[in-house]
């Protein structure tokens, strides 16, 4: 009988160490990486429903992805709507890169957003750009998860 | 910021400069420190003593910065001196050679210390033990809250006379104090001697400040500062205080540094998504563009003579090194090896180039001749960037940062230096978390 008990009690261990290992390999799993640009929702907030803020690139790359512009377009019709809202585009780079160049990676990623909004029809004199290279990372972890999530360009209302 | 007022006189004894037998080689790792002893300096009876400076233990503080200015290059092993076999007084008088010897030591420093009048009057000496023969002489008179900088310039004197190059003690370190959990760090300029005594800060840290460049002329800084969330190139005297903007640009400017005779800053200008490199005249504020290209051109620095800038561009297609003539023309590559490679500094000697490369996901700070050739990778890690010479171009100062968890835990940022031949590798310390540090000149030149 107590054995029974010892054997069921052990049992219960091992599931629940089962399900936290299970737990623990989804985070840290890069299933919201393609390639390494993140493409996952972890970090992003929304201007409105179903207007993502954000936008994510590839180590040392400054061109918008796919998901990119989707994202980017569904930002232009938000504005459209919005006329008078302006937005400043804050572009970011990871930990990884020297600090003056990540000041110049992060202002061409928000200019690659800025100039794909603008041929969406919004007003460049809506948008405004600043860098902060890798001084803002959003997520301090020094894995490839968290660099993904750090490089972006975010639009954050300014009025 | 306090101006810094000094005075010192160079005198007479007998300046003995003929050969003497002990020389310190710095051009390779030195593996073998010269032992050298430094007496404390022994405090005049007749000194009057001070309101904020004890006289008493001071002669002990001076030898003190000394040692470890010399423990700190690598090249002296400096003697404990519970071995000393002499009084400073005494010593300073005539040592006796032979049991100087008897404990190792090749070198001795002695030196009498004098508080008159609100003066402080230092006299040292060196003696060569081997040849049994003082090989220099010294006095010099101060305000006595100088002493520290006094101890500074005592162990460039010697550092001088036993290596044949420039010290470097007597210098400051400007840098970027850290503090706050790292997605959320509060920077401020901070500014400190070169051993890590007398830090102070130079902003409040309500905006986020980079990269701060001393000018190696006088006591400008020009820094990088998100004031009003604009990030501009901003000027700094750190003797008044005053501050202002560099130039007019309608975005953002950074990447600032000084051309050698002090009288330019150059810098990079984005706009549009381009970073480009400009330079703009102190006095007259005229503005000239010196990089017109599609890629990103940031991070330049002059060569000593003024006549070549070394740059970092991705016009390849990734980060490398370009030098090209002062006013623009004829663009050169001169990184072609494997890895990505940023933040060039020309050496004040001229001869080198101190460089940040990437390679395999770690970081390396390096030095290569002017033409690209003779790569010597220094020291690697996880990540450092941003190497800064030492005014004799022979140690190179940069920073480092350690991997943190998901939280922000075990990072770190601090200072570090490393002498061009590889050896000798030391963490400086700092009050806070460090990065960016840029190297002063000699103040006393």
């Amino acid at each position: 009988m107590n054995f029974n008990k010892n054997l069921k009690n052990t049992a219960l261990i091992l599931f629940a160490t089962l399900a936290l290992s299970a737990c623990a390999a989804k985070k840290t799993s890069n299933k919201d990486l393609n390639g390494d640009v993140y493409t996952g929702k972890d970090t992003v907030e929304y201007l409105a429903s179903g207007v993502p803020d954000r936008v994510f690139f590839a180590t040392n790359k400054t061109n918008l992805t796919t998901a990119a512009r989707e994202t980017l377009r569904k930002q232009a019709t938000y504005l459209r709507k919005n006329k008078s809202l302006n937005v400043t585009l804050e572009g970011h780079a990871d930990e990884r890169g020297t600090r003056e160049y990540n000041l110049a990676i992060g202002e061409r990623r928000a200019n690659s957003a800025k100039d794909y909004l603008m041929t969406y029809g919004i007003s460049g004199k809506r948008l405004s750009v600043i860098s902060y290279g890798k001084e803002r990372p959003v997520n301090p972890d020094s894995t490839p998860l968290g660099w993904s999530q750090n490089r972006r360009s975010v639009t954050v209302k300014a009025n | 910021m306090k101006i810094f007022f000094f005075i010192f006189f160079f005198i007479f004894f007998q300046f003995n400069a003929a050969n003497s037998l002990i020389k310190v080689d710095i051009t390779r790792g030195n593996l073998d420190p010269l032992p050298i002893a430094v007496s404390p300096l022994h405090v005049d009876p007749n000194s009057q003593s001070l309101k904020d400076l004890k006289i008493k233990g001071l002669g002990d503080k001076i030898s003190e910065i000394i040692e470890n200015n010399f423990k700190g290059t690598g090249l002296f092993n400096p003697l404990p001196k519970d071995a000393f076999v002499q009084n400073p007084d005494i010593a300073h008088l005539k040592p006796r050679f032979e049991d100087w010897r008897l404990i190792k030591a090749q070198a001795l420093v002695t030196g009498k210390i004098l508080v008159k009048d609100d003066k402080l009057k230092i006299e040292f000496r060196l003696w060569d033990l081997t040849a049994s023969k003082e090989i220099m002489a010294l006095a010099f008179t101060t305000t006595p809250s100088n002493w520290r900088r006094v101890a500074h310039i005592i162990s460039d004197k010697i550092y001088e006379r036993l290596t044949g190059e420039d010290g470097y003690f007597d210098t400051r370190i400007i840098y970027v104090s850290e503090t706050g959990p790292k997605n959320r760090r509060v920077k401020k300029l901070g500014i400190m001697d070169q051993d890590g005594a007398n830090t102070k800060y130079l902003t409040l840290g309500n905006e986020l400040v980079l990269t701060p460049r001393f000018n190696p002329t006088n006591q400008l800084v020009t820094y990088l500062s998100y004031f009003r969330n604009l990030p501009r190139v901003y000027l700094l005297d750190i003797e008044t205080g005053v501050q202002e903007v560099v130039g007019n640009f309608p975005g953002m400017t950074f990447a600032p540094r000084f051309s050698p005779d002090g009288k330019k800053i150059i810098m990079s200008f984005a706009k549009d998504g381009n970073s480009d490199i400009y330079t703009m005249d102190i006095e007259t504020r005229v503005v000239e563009r010196i990089t017109e290209h599609s890629s990103i051109d940031t991070s330049p620095s002059y060569s000593p003579d003024g006549k070549y800038i070394c740059f970092n561009s991705d016009r390849s297609g990734v980060q490398q090194i370009y030098v090209m003539k002062s006013d623009g023309t004829n663009v050169k590559r001169i990184t072609f090896g494997s890895g990505l490679y940023g933040t060039p500094v020309w050496s004040p000697r001229g001869d080198l180039i101190a460089f940040t490369k990437v390679r395999k996901g770690r970081f390396y700070i390096g030095v290569m001749r002017a033409d690209g050739s003779g790569e010597r990778l220094l020291t690697e890690n996880f990540y450092q960037e941003a190497p800064s010479w030492s005014p004799n171009g022979r140690v190179l100062v940069f920073y480092r940062e350690t991997k943190s968890g998901a939280n922000g835990e075990g990072f770190s940022a601090k200072l570090w230096s490393i002498d061009i031949t590889g050896y000798n590798e030391r963490k400086l310390s700092t009050e806070t978390d460090a990065s960016d540090p840029s190297w002063s000149s000699l103040l006393s030149k």
